[in-house]
């Protein structure tokens, strides 16, 4: 039986989507991919178009100062939600892919020569591959890959050999498909040792569990807005000030300036100097409410009942013979999410009748190819919670799969 | 649902017809869908510029194979002209599923016909715009 540190039920309660008058209410599996809103992110969103709109860092007027302060208020809450040593090490950006393509670009550009080793791992999303082969092939590094095991983690027994000659480690914290939760502060150690730089993915981990900077130890971390009850167009690159004050602009434009000539420019300092153009105000300002409405909740309450719901989700799956999911058995280094496959079915065929049935998850590589390659399936089907997911959820997944074997049995 | 799962479907993916390769052929032509991993080869032998032979081979969700299966049942005995004329809204009114609102299995659906219209084109040594059918 689960016993949730809050009241699922009234946090389902505050997700206006989850209360849509409906015959047959949607079993949300799919946060992994953007997670619903609640209420208190809407509203903060909403009020800002109706009571504050106005650009930042320019007018000298009331509502750009207004503006103004709600927009850097809300990089304050981002700074002490991941426990930065300062606002100024948080950058806004569009998304995880933008602060990755951020880091390759500016840091890379600037830093990586030939030879070179950027060393990422096999169940990375594309997101943290893609940036990193368009910066080798502009400096003549090499990328590099961690291998995975059977189950799913990384295979660390040669992490001293792989880690020679590496630059940046790249590396998610937790996999968007197989659900593990990688070791980053031991990894952060070990490459630091070799002198090399640590970028976090935190696009899955930030959202479900306490993720401290400073613990980690680690010198960037990129996540989403959206899969963390905020709006979409918005995310977070954080760097450490040192690191990001040595960085050459990524885009150019207004906002990310000191002084322009027709001949040449001076950059503004961080995180100015990464925010070029007018930004998402709105959306930061939410996303600022986003962090506040899982504070009071407490990171560590939500790891805890995910922790619960992850276990409840594989033993049910295990009860449907049919299917295999992938990743590592229940434990500490496993999320709240399965990806799986189930014998003579396509993925595609199975997501289409459990929506039918009312159940949303995602069919598909997840931007995953290489771990697809790894696993040695096209694709897959995958469920994931967040703390609005209640057993129940999981239950009609199950029998959803009930309906898949009595269709293609 | 079951509109999308109705029996003559399950019926062709578990019973596709044509269900192989024609070695030697006239055209032999691969499509696939990087989202899903769906893969479709179509062969086909040609004579007298008519399709006297056909078969296709893949793997993928019923859909596409369904799909496959009854399009290559109407490729028997048609000219390539009649090929040509051959399009999306063809296929869908022979399979008979309500893709309309559906943009991702209507990929599904499609692929087939991807493939016979672009092998078909290459043998005829055309080029061909399969915008259409993405």
């Amino acid at each position: 039986m689960i016993k949730a540190p809050f009241d699922v039920a009234t946090i389902r309660s505050q997700f206006p989507i989850l209360q849509l008058p409906s015959e047959r209410p949607v079993a949300f599996l799919d946060s992994a991919s953007s997670s619903q809103k609640p209420e208190a992110v809407i509203a903060a969103l909403a009020d800002y178009y109706r009571t504050t709109n106005a650009n930042v860092h320019r007018g000298v007027y009331q509502l750009s100062e207004q503006a103004t302060f709600e927009f850097e208020r809300a990089r304050g809450r981002v700074a002490l939600f991941i426990n930065a040593s300062h606002h100024r090490e948080v950058i806004f950006t569009r998304n995880t892919t933008e602060a990755i393509n951020l880091v390759a670009q500016a840091w890379g550009g600037s830093n990586l020569r030939p030879g070179d080793v950027i060393l990422v791992s096999q169940m990375e999303h594309h997101s943290n591959i893609v940036p990193w082969q368009l910066i080798a092939q502009r400096t003549g590094a090499v990328l590099r890959a961690i291998p995975i095991d059977s189950q799913g983690r990384l295979v660390l027994d040669d992490i001293d050999t792989l880690l020679q000659g590496v630059k940046m480690l790249a590396i998610t914290h937790q996999s968007n498909v197989l659900g593990t939760i990688n070791p980053v502060a031991d990894l952060a150690r070990k490459a630091h040792a070799v002198g090399a730089l640590v970028l976090v993915d935190g696009a899955q981990s930030v959202p479900h569990m306490p993720v401290d900077v400073q613990a980690l130890d680690i010198d960037f971390l990129a996540f989403s807005g959206h899969k963390m009850v905020g709006p979409t167009g918005v995310g977070v690159l954080w760097g450490r000030k040192a690191l990001l004050d040595a960085m050459p602009p990524f885009l150019g434009g207004g906002s990310m300036i000191k002084t322009v000539t027709i001949e040449s420019s001076t950059y503004a300092d961080v995180p100015a100097r990464f925010e070029a153009g007018t930004p998402m105000i709105g959306e930061a300002i939410a996303l600022g409410a986003a962090v506040t409405y899982l504070m009071d909740i407490g990171m560590a309450n939500i790891a805890a009942y995910e922790h619960q719901l992850s276990a409840y989700l594989i033993e049910r799956l295990d009860e449907v013979p049919e299917v295999t999911w992938y990743g590592p058995p229940v434990g500490a280094d496993r999320g709240a999410m399965a990806a799986f496959s189930m014998t003579g079915v396509h993925p595609h065929d199975i997501a289409q009748i459990l929506d039918s049935e009312g159940v949303a998850v995602r069919a598909g590589h997840h931007c995953t190819q290489p771990l697809h390659a790894a696993l040695d399936v096209p694709s897959s089907v995958r469920a994931s919670c967040y703390l609005y997911t209640n057993t129940h959820d999981i239950d009609r997944l199950v029998r959803g799969l009930s309906k898949v074997k009595q269709l293609f049995g | 649902m079951s509109d999308m799962y109705r029996d003559l479907i399950l019926e062709h993916h578990r019973y596709p017809h044509n269900f192989g390769t024609l070695d030697p052929h006239d055209v032999s032509q691969e499509e696939h869908n990087p989202l899903c991993g769906d893969r479709i080869r179509l062969d086909l032998r040609i004579v007298d510029n008519k399709i006297s032979e056909v078969a296709f081979s893949g793997k993928g969700c019923a859909v596409s194979q369904a799909a496959a299966s009854m399009l290559t049942d109407e490729l028997i005995g048609m000219d390539l002209d009649q090929v040509r004329q051959y399009g999306k809204a063809e296929l869908l009114d022979l399979i008979g599923l309500p893709l309309d609102k559906n943009p991702v299995r209507l990929k599904c659906a499609l692929l087939s016909l991807k493939a016979l219209k672009v092998g078909v084109y290459r043998y005829l040594g055309q080029n061909i715009e399969t915008d259409e059918l993405d």
